[in-house]
């Protein structure tokens, strides 16, 4: 058969575009600043006040030190909220994942036919944002009131006992998070979905692949970039998030997370070190489990 | 087979009749088929023959059960399979696009189907088709690391190893250069008569369907112009579209005025232009007939009265196109516009130049009649389907069909 004269004529590598010039340098430069001034710095100060001591005579001044047993003392302290947070942050993202997969796939592929919805849903996802993240949470603090509506419904159906709160439960908190944070999840599904070639859809089905496995075996995994890119702008602000576990919010004592005690260290304590062990303790397991995560679903190119 | 399981195991031992009755798809706001029937016999290469937008492309997807006809069953083997799913039917596709799935590698798209089915020793019937399509060696890499022409050969692959019924090919060679696609024509074939399917074939391409397809039907507007062997088709073409798709033909209008046992004679602007019976569709009124241009012959001068010749002339020589083996002549002659020749270059003499006049003959046997006629421009035989409740109703099937499949 005369196929072999085309074959191993595939591989037409694109060649890689080096090119070093003195614009490219000076165009770099104000970021560069940027990050030196706004992350470099910090971050070093940070470390520093890690480290210190508190000074013998007076109250809420430090010296600096290397006084690395802040660590041991904050984990030791804290390791409760810290399991916390990534409780509810997960929980948050595996829920934000469970509604926004279906309404990115909804937006992207459901209404493409028809830009006009398409452009709506999108608008709608991200409607949101045009309020204030605090007033928001406020509002659903109002709502989940013990006199609110949600509650009254609840208790007149005998689910729940009348008087019982809904905020500063665990659940009101998870609640907040995954409200807050649906849109980083969905957008990044949207965008893969969008693309997404429905003639794939079609083959599966030719090719005897019920819609669901199909789904599972060719939709599902060409749209991992987006599921995990969307799990990661979740879960990592989730996981520092202070707003949604604040008393002042959805929270209560019993649902602090790691975000309120960095927040209570440095604001209410003045225990500038513990606050910045605690924050650079939090970036370190961030930086960990996300890049387990990355490792393990395969993208690496991600990071 | 209860309605919603995959075929599971075995595969078809030989391909399968296909038959469509009285299939209509109505779109929102235009039809792309109206009352198709159709059989096409197992184990033969059928192609489908239209210019894009005849609706071809919708009688593949029918019968691949990627959209539903609004009217009318679809039967494969002698079973009504209109009611079932593409994932259920005993079809495969070759897609125009390829649609090859970019995550997985070569070899894994290729034992998709089979792996679908349980059926047990997927991988190695894989490799044995990747072998078929000479690819087997690039089984590990993904599609993006293939040309269009390898892309193409792994499509076929996948739908082949499943040894379905029916196999579909959606214009399958149209992306591939001139020689590819040559090559690409002998080995469908070559599959085609080893494995012994049924092969459905649509396509744009004249020459490909001709060259490679048992029977092909020309469609035009939702519905087949006319179906026979390639020859028959050729030869004796039955309506003006099929005389002019399939190759070039000269055709030319007149009222019938002899009518004899053997033959008719029609007059076309005063030219007396004899067809046998058996080879005209209609015998009486006004009809249009017609010859191919390479059944023409340049005269110098006016030939000898021939029975069993028409001619016509004098005309003039408007344009001359030399390409190698033959010559093709535009001969404008007056009331019947430009008339196409091919002449065989067997001889330099035989070379006429523009501007010559010349007289043009052909022998009667080669005259054709037609069913229609050729200066009406057929009117579109839909009515637009502009009902709002009619849009309305499809795009929510549109939707509840995505729906199912999410």
């Amino acid at each position: 058969m005369a196929f072999t004269a085309f074959s191993g004529t595939a591989q037409a590598a694109e060649p890689a575009v080096r090119k070093r010039s003195p614009i490219a340098l000076l165009l770099l430069l104000p970021g560069m600043f940027y990050l030196i001034l706004f992350f470099v710095t910090p971050f070093f100060s940070l470390i520093i006040t890690s480290l210190q001591e508190p000074d013998p005579l007076l109250f809420g001044e430090f010296n600096n030190a290397f006084n690395w047993q802040n660590y041991v003392i904050v984990i030791e302290t804290y390791w409760e909220q810290g399991l916390r947070s990534i409780g509810f942050a997960a929980l948050a993202t595996l829920f934000a994942l469970l509604i926004g997969y279906p309404l990115a796939y909804f937006i992207a592929i459901t209404l493409r036919p028809f830009p006009l919805l398409q452009a709506l849903g999108l608008v709608l996802v991200i409607a949101p944002f045009f309020i204030s993240f605090l007033l928001r949470t406020l509002a659903w603090k109002q709502i989940f009131a013990t006199e609110g509506p949600v509650a009254g419904i609840l208790s007149s159906v005998g689910i729940l006992e009348p008087g019982t709160a809904i905020t500063g439960t665990a659940f009101s908190v998870v609640f907040g998070l995954t409200y807050n944070f649906i849109p980083f999840m969905v957008l990044p599904i949207y965008s893969i979905l969008a693309t997404f070639d429905l003639r794939l859809i079609e083959a599966g089905n030719d090719l005897y692949g019920s819609p669901a496995t199909t789904f599972r075996t060719v939709t599902l995994p060409l749209s991992a970039v987006g599921v995990i890119s969307g799990t990661l702008l979740t879960f990592i602000p989730a996981v520092g998030d202070y707003i949604n576990a604040s008393r002042d919010f959805l929270g209560s004592a019993d649902t602090t997370m790691i975000g309120n005690v960095i927040e209570a260290n440095f604001l209410v304590l003045s225990n500038f070190p513990a606050a910045a062990a605690l924050s650079l303790l939090l970036m370190a397991l961030i930086l960990v489990l996300v890049g387990f995560y990355v490792k393990r679903s395969g993208t690496e190119d991600l990071l | 087979m209860t309605n919603n399981e995959v075929p599971q195991g075995g595969f078809a031992e030989a391909g399968a009749d296909l038959e469509l009755v009285g299939i209509s798809k109505r779109f929102p706001g235009f039809t792309a088929i109206e009352e198709l029937d159709l059989t096409i016999p197992a184990g033969s290469f059928f192609a489908l023959l239209g210019p894009s937008g005849c609706g071809k492309t919708t009688t593949l997807r029918l019968i691949a059960g990627l959209e539903e006809p609004t009217t009318g069953r679809i039967l494969i083997g002698g079973r009504d399979v209109t009611a079932t799913k593409a994932y259920q039917r005993p079809v495969n596709t070759v897609f125009q696009s390829y649609a090859l799935f970019p995550n997985m590698t070569i070899m894994e798209n290729v034992a998709f189907g089979l792996k679908r089915r349980g059926i047990k020793n997927a991988d190695s019937l894989a490799h044995e088709a990747l072998q078929l399509v000479e690819l087997d060696h690039l089984a590990a890499r993904k599609p993006k690391q293939l040309s269009g022409g390898q892309q193409q050969r792994v499509a076929l692959a996948r739908a082949v190893v499943n040894r379905p019924a029916l196999l579909l090919l959606d214009e399958p060679l149209g992306a591939l250069d001139l020689k590819l696609r040559r090559q690409m024509q002998v080995e469908l074939k070559d599959i085609q008569s080893e494995v012994g399917l049924t092969f459905l074939h649509v396509t744009h391409d004249q020459e490909e369907a001709m060259t490679m397809a048992d029977t092909v039907a020309v469609m035009n507007k939702g519905r087949i112009e006319q179906m026979g062997a390639p020859q028959d088709l050729y030869e004796l073409p039955k309506t003006a579209f099929v005389a002019k798709f399939l190759g070039q033909s000269n055709l030319f209008t007149g009222d019938v005025v002899t009518t004899a046992k053997s033959s008719i004679v029609v007059d076309a602007h005063g030219t007396r232009i004899e067809v046998p019976t058996d080879r005209a569709q209609l015998h009486n009124g006004r009809i249009t007939v017609g010859v191919r241009p390479e059944k023409v012959t340049l005269h110098d001068s006016a030939p000898k009265a021939d029975s069993s010749r028409n001619v016509i002339g004098p005309g003039r020589i408007t344009d001359v196109s030399f390409s190698g083996v033959s010559t093709q002549y535009e001969v404008t002659v007056p009331h019947h516009g430009a008339i196409s020749v091919f002449a065989q270059n067997t001889s330099i003499s035989t070379l006429h130049r523009d501007g010559d006049q010349v007289w043009l003959s052909w022998s009667v046997g080669h005259t054709f009649g037609l069913a229609d006629e050729a200066e009406a421009e057929p009117v579109s035989r839909f009515h637009a389907d502009l009902d709002t409740s009619m849009i309305a109703v499809q795009s929510r099937k549109d939707l509840e069909a995505e729906l199912e499949e999410a």
